[in-house]
């Protein structure tokens, strides 16, 4: 075994990505490559959230950091900071990964990945990584790393993508199980 | 990219966890030019920082106390109340030229739904040319505030002999429980 697949999900102007099957407890490791979102709205940022087992709604409390390097065009503005706009504490909004702000122009989009680590557990919280790149709309390459938990112990096997603003024009996620 | 799972070890109350080439079917040689550890809810004793060292072929069994790590340490970190959100170096976590184990996050709490999860990437292992590169991060719970951590460990091991014995622990107290997968990368 190894990274095993287990799904894709193609969005053709869909209002979110949500995965419902899939995540159990054959894995203890999910991971999720996100493959060229591209938003039907200008400016956008590309979240997700969680559902737990048995509950209703993506909306589980997520503790997350997140810090970006970027760069326009131009050259200038290069930097690495944290990014206050995008983390939150004990907070139950869809997270921010990938990137932040992404154009809608025809060549814009974000890609990346997202692990999701023992969503199974019945004992702990859950601990996820994410790293994107996407093509900001005022023309910067934004590059996110997010990282955080989600601060339930009840297990997690629903997940759903979407940008906070307007659908998801078009774009693939591969769902892998690591084992 | 592909993931070939060689050897799963489980803690239970365990002082280390430790993968050996030749030992409990662990294969850690030149079989791939990249080997990755998957750790996932290490759940320490004792709130204590996560850490790794090796054992080179020519110390074979040794107390995983002679390889000389030089490596990069930065963290984002955030409160659950929101607050203090920032990203760092972390020169309390780095160490140049110590045969100490290398620290892959800072204070994992022991709470019972508290724990760490990440991937070292190790590559080229068995070189007898170049230095050991790794890079890691790591998710976990920080010890004393309710703090998300997302660490980021990288650097390299000042060993140009093979190597083919790694080991796992906290710095303080047992692994109480947790999963270590290795994997080779091809």
């Amino acid at each position: 075994m190894g990274l095993v697949f287990i799904s894709s999900h193609t969005a053709s102007n869909s209002a979110s990505i949500d995965i419902t099957s899939g995540i159990d407890g054959t894995y203890n490791e999910y991971q999720f490559y996100i493959v060229n979102v591209h938003p039907a709205t200008n400016n956008v940022n590309f979240t997700f959230q969680v559902n737990a087992d048995g509950q209703s709604g993506f909306n589980e409390t997520i503790t997350s950091t997140t810090f970006r390097h970027y760069l326009k065009e131009d050259g200038n503005g290069g930097t690495v900071a944290y990014d206050t706009g995008s983390d939150q504490g004990l907070g139950t909004a869809y997270q921010r990964i990938l990137n932040t702000g992404t154009g809608n122009e025809n060549d814009e989009s974000s890609s990346g990945t997202l692990i999701l680590f023992d969503p199974a557990s019945t004992t702990y919280v859950k601990h996820f990584s994410a790293t994107g790149n996407g093509y900001d709309h005022g023309d910067w390459t934004v590059h996110m790393k997010t990282g955080g938990y989600i601060g339930t112990t009840s297990a997690i096997d629903e997940i759903s993508f979407k940008f906070d603003s307007g659908n998801i024009d078009s774009g693939t996620i591969y769902m892998y199980g690591v084992g | 990219m592909a993931l070939t799972l060689i050897k799963t070890l489980t803690a239970s109350s365990s002082a280390t966890l430790e993968f050996v080439d030749g030992a409990s079917d662990v294969v850690f040689d030149n079989t791939y030019s990249a080997y990755e550890f998957h750790y996932v809810s290490m759940h320490p004793a004792t709130a204590s920082e996560f850490l790794f060292q090796v054992n080179a072929t020519d110390d074979a069994g040794g107390d995983y106390d002679t390889s000389l790590i030089t490596n990069t340490f930065y963290r984002a970190e955030l409160a659950e109340s929101g607050s203090s959100g920032n990203v760092s170096y972390s020169a309390g976590n780095d160490q140049a030229q110590s045969a100490d184990y290398c620290k892959l996050i800072q204070s994992v709490d022991n709470e019972a739904y508290d724990s760490c999860s990440g991937i070292l990437t190790l590559f080229n292992p068995s070189s007898t040319t170049f230095i050991k590169c790794f890079k890691a991060r790591t998710n976990a719970t920080h010890h004393s505030a309710e703090y998300t951590m997302d660490a980021f460990c990288q650097g390299y091991i000042n060993d140009t002999t093979a190597i083919d014995e790694i080991s796992f622990k906290f710095t303080s107290g047992n692994i109480d429980a947790g999963t270590i997968k290795m994997f080779g990368v091809s």
